[in-house]
């Protein structure tokens, strides 16, 4: 029998959500204090209504919801779900404020885009959006890439045993200190101690790129919450062809790769051991997969003949590549070249690396590595029982961290969720297809979107139809919480409708 | 006027000149972009509003130019640059040019970028500071909102009395 849910449940859930809302609130104060250095005053406006709302809407679900009690699972993933649902609103606001987006769907798409650290966008006329929104637009890629409610756990919940339950349903299942706060923390202080070292870096080589030097700070911290994030925005509507630099490129190269490590391994780097980098299955997986769809790319590349050179036709498809399997979506050729100038197999190299993903634990999304080396591990394990004799005793492990034993729970567990995202991937390209737009090209949007990606082969613009931005918003959001919070939504849903 | 007559003259050249083809008619980016293949090599005028940097590397620049549909790379000596008195962003339209130059699908010189060399270049429209102007009605709506959080905050300490 499934039972409705209680007046009690609705009630802790509006609590804790409000709470988000609240320190999602707090956040908008860093581009009014922008805004109020560079004297935008419309801008600065644009936020004080978006920061005013979302208090009035906190406020009003932590007074009427008050409760001390804690989260149960369920609970914990629908507050989860539905705290990224209410950031895209409450994050689209200031941006349709601005004028720059043509409708509050086009505004909601790039607010899911951003805090899904996806990087497709429908924004307008980028080239003159004031500085406050620019930041805005970065800053949610940053929030969202740690977690928005890993914000919370840090900053704004202390010690509940329900924490560990909206953790994991923002699709961070590993626990790198003893207690998912300090987890939370430590998370947050790899990303500053990147975000002052990154940005320092991307600031000088703009300058020295003949940037003024406060514009190359600005979009030295911009460019590395987009690629550190594995977001993909960018402050110039040339994405990272605009700087026309080498130097940058092999920074936001470097940066990415960062982004798509699991912070469980930025902690044990960190700790001095670097030996976990070369045994840790993920980082072996990227390297293995990486090579194969890069020798994919390369050849489609070589086929086409646009590159005639080798070092060109490396530079510019390994990084649309990596971007690409990082999850990152920054891009140094325009939309449009990928249907113009790259051919189908290039695409399908772009394409695989983009399904496949990062590490888990890490700012991507998508399948991911852990899970690819664990389906690789499950093969390469039913071969040697079909080959060794039929007493023989077949036993696989894996190193992720310790010594992992194979085990059938693990290996079903990695295949739903692979399952799970290449349905999303082949609905989304249908439904492009639905509306007119070749296989290939819907098939590279889609997986773009629900693997957060952000790499567009032209079809994400303000005249596609509503119905496929509605998709992709989906998509985007489907994809960055890895199913389990969007699964409990919709249970819930309809224990709400069918329940006793 | 000397450098209308000097811009005419280089286009006259090359549109006679036997082995490179000249579109003397300005080209949007998207035309560019979609028919690169068509237009690479190929001597073009390009025109539109300067966006972001000049980003000046020794004696050549890196000068983005922005039609209103896409924004492509001109590489141009830094002597053309001193032309340029605003650049588009937030607080200000940027000048809008006018060049002629060599149109890239996959520039060897850079990596493979999309770019066009320029040869010459003509301002044809200053760019300004934008005067930006106070919205009064998101004035009124953030006061609104301001008037509604204080109730909320009186309400607030009603209750705990």
């Amino acid at each position: 029998m499934i039972l409705k849910p209680r007046l009690e449940d609705l009630k802790i859930i509006g609590f804790y959500l409000g709470k988000i809302i609240l320190g999602l609130a707090l956040t908008m104060v860093i581009p009014i204090l922008i805004g109020l250095c560079f004297g935008e005053t419309n801008p600065v406006l644009d936020f004080f209504i978006s920061i005013e709302i979302s208090i009035l809407l906190g406020l009003l679900l932590v007074k009427i919801c008050q409760t001390d009690k804690d989260l149960n699972w369920m609970q914990g993933m629908i507050v989860v779900s539905l705290s990224w649902v209410v950031a895209m609103i409450l994050g689209a606001i200031p941006l349709y404020l601005s004028g720059h987006w043509k409708s509050f769907l086009d505004a909601c798409f790039d607010a899911m885009s951003g805090f899904a650290t996806t990087g497709l966008a429908l924004v307008q006329d980028l080239d003159h959006l004031s500085y406050a929104h620019n930041l805005w637009r970065h800053l949610i890629m940053f929030l969202g890439g740690q977690g928005i409610v890993v914000i919370a756990l840090s900053f704004f919940v202390r010690g509940f045993s329900g924490a560990f339950k909206m953790y994991v349903g923002e699709a961070r299942d590993e626990k790198i200190m003893p207690n998912v706060i300090n987890t939370s923390r430590f998370i947050w202080l790899v990303s500053i101690v990147y975000l002052i070292l990154g940005t320092l870096a991307l600031g000088i080589t703009g300058a020295l790129n003949g940037m003024k030097p406060f514009n190359a700070l600005f979009h030295g911290a911009c460019i590395f919450m987009a690629a550190f994030d594995t977001g993909g925005f960018s402050p110039q509507s040339q994405n990272i062809l605009y700087y026309h630099s080498f130097a940058y490129e092999v920074i936001t190269v470097i940066l990415m790769v960062l982004g798509a490590l699991n912070f469980k391994l930025h902690y044990h780097l960190w700790m001095g051991n670097r030996n976990e980098l070369i045994k840790n299955i993920e980082t072996r997986t990227l390297f293995v997969t990486i090579i194969a769809t890069f020798s994919v790319v390369a050849v489609g590349l070589a086929q086409t003949g646009i590159y005639p050179a080798a070092i060109t036709l490396f530079r510019k498809g390994f990084y649309q590549l990596i971007s690409g399997h990082t999850g990152t979506g920054f891009q140094t050729i325009y939309a449009q070249q990928f249907g113009t100038d790259w051919n189908q197999l290039a695409l399908v190299g772009v394409i695989l690396a983009m399904a496949l993903g990062g590490a888990v634990c890490s700012t991507t999304g998508a399948i991911k590595m852990l899970r690819i080396g664990i389906i690789f591990k499950a093969f390469k394990e039913d071969l040697k029982r079909i080959i060794m004799p039929e007493g023989a005793i077949v036993i696989e492990k894996f190193h992720h961290i310790r010594e992992v034993f194979l085990g059938d729970k693990l290996v079903r567990s990695a295949l739903i969720i692979t399952l799970a995202y290449i349905i999303l991937y082949v609905l989304g390209a249908l439904i492009g297809m639905f509306y007119g737009y070749p296989f290939i090209g819907a098939l590279f949007e889609s997986t773009s979107a629900a693997a957060n990606v952000g790499l567009s082969c032209g079809i994400t613009n303000i005249a596609m139809p509503s119905v496929l931005k509605v998709t992709y918003i989906l998509q985007m959001w489907a994809g960055r919480l890895e199913f389990m919070s969007v699964f409990t939504i919709l249970g819930f849903l309809f224990a709400s409708i069918k329940g006793k | 006027m000397k450098k209308k007559i000097k811009l005419t003259l280089i286009i006259l050249f090359l549109v006679f000149s036997p082995q490179k083809a000249v579109f003397s008619q300005s080209l949007s980016s998207g035309e560019l972009i979609r028919n690169a293949k068509e237009y690479d090599g190929k001597l073009i005028v390009y025109s539109g509003e300067v966006i972001g940097d000049v980003m000046l590397r020794s004696e050549f620049a890196w000068v983005n130019i922005n039609d209103g549909e896409n924004a492509l790379g001109a590489w141009m000596s830094a002597a053309l640059t001193k032309e340029i008195k605003f650049t588009g962003n937030y607080e200000s339209r940027g000048d809008c040019l006018e060049i002629v130059g060599i149109f890239h699908r996959a520039c060897l010189e850079h990596g493979g970028d999309m770019d066009i060399h320029a040869q010459s270049l003509r301002k044809i429209g200053n760019g300004r500071i934008v005067q930006e102007k106070l919205n009064f009605d998101k004035v009124s709506l953030s006061l609104i909102l301001l008037g509604a959080l204080f109730l909320i905050w009186i309400l607030t300490l009603f209750k705990h009395k």
